[in-house]
């Protein structure tokens, strides 16, 4: 079993997600993590799927993608030619005693903290999976309050975008 | 009744060519207009509440006939049953919630077996949809999974693009069913009309013409192979690409095998021709796909019910696989040269580079392999055994039925035990004159398929060869047949029984036959007579209604079925139930273990001039 992300360009149109994740469903596709939001143009939309598989399912997932008559693209990121990125908001608990200890932890991190409350401060992190898991391992003995984490966004590094290439690639 | 506004439609004659632009209309009379633009000849359908402002312009259409059939599983069968046949799209109509979850089973049907479809369903108003209003039902949400693409359709000003996208998407690539879904207030609405010039589907670009380097690459392994096999699918039928499969057949020689999709694609009369392959294929056929040193296979795609347990199907095989759905490709099987385009132009390309590459470089000697695979098919020809207790075999009224009807005729089973010897008994010579459920497996497919079939093709003889469950599930179309001049001919091959289930009971579940019995014929045991009395419920529906009971009887019964053309016929042909489909191939095991009768496996290694292993003692073909 392994990772593997693909950015999925998609248009803009209801029911696409529902079509999406259902042939997920339907053809035993895991999911590990799915994003979606607007573009640059705005008939179009953009998801970012992280799929546990093996190689050769990977390309029926694609190529079952594809028959999606709203799917315009897909190419696989690969995890050392893109920058991949998730979103964490967790609420520490951090009374006066430990508030410093809490603030220098997430400075360190170059987190944010978003609010504040007399027992607790909510901090916010993007990063890799692996920096906000590491974040969440030094703020964990603190007490989480409660936490929500986002799925990946991903770009290829470089100066191309998914656009220049001809349609439906992968 | 939610909003029974009553809204007239038809205030301004509209011009009767139906592609000229109309600034004035409702989005019902521009549904209808919009099937006429897209040429439809004939819709199955029913109305009901929010279909019914669509059905008043339907009325007037000079274009369009309307078939009302008396359940929507029939009008979506009846579609498949016209798209197969004529091999243009069939269309159907329902109204919203029950009409169109009754259109649930052939639309599945037509994804397994990538049938032409468009469905056109009612749905509540748009201001009601959400609301658990009277009818509704979530149907692009339910048949998602079942359909090639669906649409929702919100404005009115979007129904001529949306038909003309449905009919191209059903139509192209590899084709299926598209469903649209049209509110009533939308059918309600006024909007303008103008018939779109052009498609402008920016996701869909299904690639039609093959890789020539592909091409080549297999025409090289093809001519170097010693044991090849074309493993030929139904996705030849759809392709029409009959004339160029017998012509790579006639160039190259290679031992083919149609499966249960392709049956006629490849004429079974054709010298090469092994076949049906997979559970209840041929000796011939099953063992020359386990021995071949490479599979082309052409518009299939490694079905369990061909290839049996994967992992030992064609173990020594390298394979060419070509398909129109790239998805196919290397799904079941690893595949070493894949070739994605049209089945039409895949096999003429291909045929051209075999020649090229016989001319240049010469081929293996393949003389060996095709004597070998001709003897297993004289050794081991199709056959059955007669009853013992005198009463109809099953095989041998199928076997009748092709021999009178004829290759012209088409053919059109349900699913079961009458499906597997129809697919066997019958001689097929054309493609499209074999009509089944393949892939969904859909019992009581036939009687509607037929009616469409017969819509399609009213100068052929449409035979529906159907089982007694079967038939139990769908004859209400019989009302339709009769009262729209649809006359088919059915044929029931009643062993009073569910005949297959009763099979696998037989084999598998030590003839312990748990609700299998389903009285209605030669073996009734629990009522006093069979029930129903298929003769009178035949006269009940208008129909001619026959009953053949004795061997000698069949010529003659068949003969009189032929003869009536004005209504619909059915024969209760009452068979015995014990007949079992042979050869088979076990669920789940290799078809290496095929078995020619219960028990009995092809010897390979008898010495010539030994005895014939015990098999069956009526030979056809």
């Amino acid at each position: 079993m392994s990772r593997h992300t693909l950015s999925v360009l998609v248009e803009n149109r209801p029911g696409v997600l529902t079509r999406v994740t259902s042939l997920f469903a339907r053809r035993n596709f895991n999911i590990h993590s799915l994003t979606v939001g607007p573009t640059e143009r705005s008939e179009i939309s953009r998801m970012t799927i992280v799929v546990d598989v093996e190689k050769q399912p990977l390309e029926q997932v694609t190529k079952q993608l594809n028959k999606l008559v709203n799917v315009l693209k897909i190419v696989e990121l690969e995890d050392d030619a893109s920058v991949q990125r998730e979103l964490l908001l967790v609420k520490v608990r951090a009374d006066a005693t430990v508030r410093g200890e809490v603030l220098s932890t997430v400075q360190l991190f170059r987190a944010h903290v978003v609010d504040v409350a007399p027992d607790a401060v909510t901090v916010e992190a993007t990063g890799s999976p692996d920096k906000l898991a590491a974040l969440l391992r030094v703020l964990e003995p603190f007490g989480v309050r409660e936490l929500v984490q986002s799925g990946s966004v991903a770009l290829a590094r470089g100066g191309r975008a998914i656009s220049d290439r001809a349609l439906r690639s992968a | 009744m939610p909003d029974v506004t009553p809204v007239s439609t038809t205030d301004t004659a509209l011009p009767l060519d139906p592609t000229l632009p109309v600034a004035s209309l409702t989005g019902a009379q521009s549904l209808v207009r919009s099937l006429e633009a897209v040429g439809v000849e004939v819709v199955f359908g029913i109305p009901g509440g929010t279909i019914l402002p669509t059905y008043d312009p339907l009325m007037d259409s000079p274009h369009v006939r309307h078939v009302l059939v008396r359940h929507e599983q029939g009008a979506g069968h009846a579609a498949e049953g016209y798209a197969v046949a004529t091999g243009k799209v069939g269309v159907c109509m329902a109204t919203s919630g029950p009409g169109a979850t009754n259109l649930v089973t052939p639309l599945a049907d037509a994804h397994m077996d990538s049938v032409p479809v468009v469905a056109i369903t009612g749905q509540v108003g748009t201001a009601a949809i959400g609301t658990d209003a009277f009818q509704e039902a979530d149907i692009t949400g339910i048949t998602l999974p079942i359909t090639k693409h669906s649409y929702l359709v919100t404005d009115p000003a979007d129904i001529p693009r949306v038909v003309k996208e449905a009919f191209h998407l059903a139509s192209t690539g590899r084709p299926g069913p598209v469903l649209v879904d049209v509110p009533k207030s939308v059918q309600q609405s006024v909007t303008s009309f103008e018939w779109p010039t052009e498609v402008d589907l920016p996701g869909y670009r299904p690639v039609t013409r093959p890789h020539g380097k592909q091409v080549k690459e297999a025409a090289r392994m093809i001519a170097a192979a010693h044991r090849p096999v074309f493993y030929i699918g139904g996705g030849l039928v759809k392709a029409d690409a009959a004339a160029e499969m017998t012509a790579l057949a006639d160039l190259t020689g290679i031992p083919g095998t149609t499966t249960l999709m392709a049956r006629g694609v490849l004429p079974d009369s054709h010298p090469t021709n092994l076949g049906m392959p997979g559970m209840h294929g041929t000796v011939a056929a099953v063992t020359a796909l386990q021995k071949a040193d490479l599979l082309i296979a052409l518009g299939a795609r490694f079905d369990d019910r061909v290839t049996g347990q994967l992992s030992t199907f064609a173990p020594h095989a390298k394979v060419i696989h070509a398909d129109i759905d790239p998805a196919e490709i290397g799904k079941n099987r690893a595949v070493d040269v894949p070739i994605v385009g049209d089945g039409k132009l895949v096999v003429a390309e291909l045929t051209a580079a075999l020649r090229a590459e016989f001319e240049a470089n010469g081929r293996t000697d393949i003389t060996p392999w095709q004597e070998l695979t001709e003897s297993w098919r004289r050794e081991y020809p199709l056959g059955y055994t007669d009853s013992e207790d005198g009463t109809l075999a099953p095989q041998h009224v199928i076997s009748r039925i092709g021999a009178i009807a004829g290759p012209e005729a088409l053919y059109v089973a349900g699913v079961g035990q009458h499906q597997m010897w129809s697919a066997q008994f019958v001689r097929y010579e054309h493609p499209r004159t074999w009509l089944n459920s393949g892939g969904l497996g859909t019992m009581g497919y036939a009687v509607p398929a037929a009616m469409g079939a017969k819509v399609g093709r009213p100068e052929a003889v449409v035979w529906a060869i159907d089982g007694d469950g079967c038939f139990q599930m769908t004859n209400q179309e019989l009302a339709t047949c009769t009262l729209n001049g649809i006359p088919v001919k059915v044929a029931i091959i009643n062993n009073s029984s569910l005949g297959m289930v009763r099979q696998w009971q037989t084999l598998f579940y030590s003839e312990r036959y748990s609700n299998t019995d389903l009285n209605s014929g030669a073996h009734h045991g629990a009522h006093s007579a069979p029930v129903p009395d298929f003769v009178k419920l035949a006269e009940a529906y208008g129909c001619v209604g026959l009953r053949c009971e004795r061997p000698e009887d069949v010529d003659a019964t068949i003969e009189k079925a032929m003869a009536i053309n004005d209504v619909p016929v059915v024969v209760d042909f009452r068979v015995h139930r014990d007949a079992m489909v042979w050869p088979m191939v076990e669920a789940g095991v290799s078809n290496d273990a095929i078995q020619y009768a219960r028990g009995v496996s092809p010897r390979w290694d008898r010495e010539e001039g030994a005895d014939t292993a015990s098999g069956p003692e009526k030979v056809v073909s």
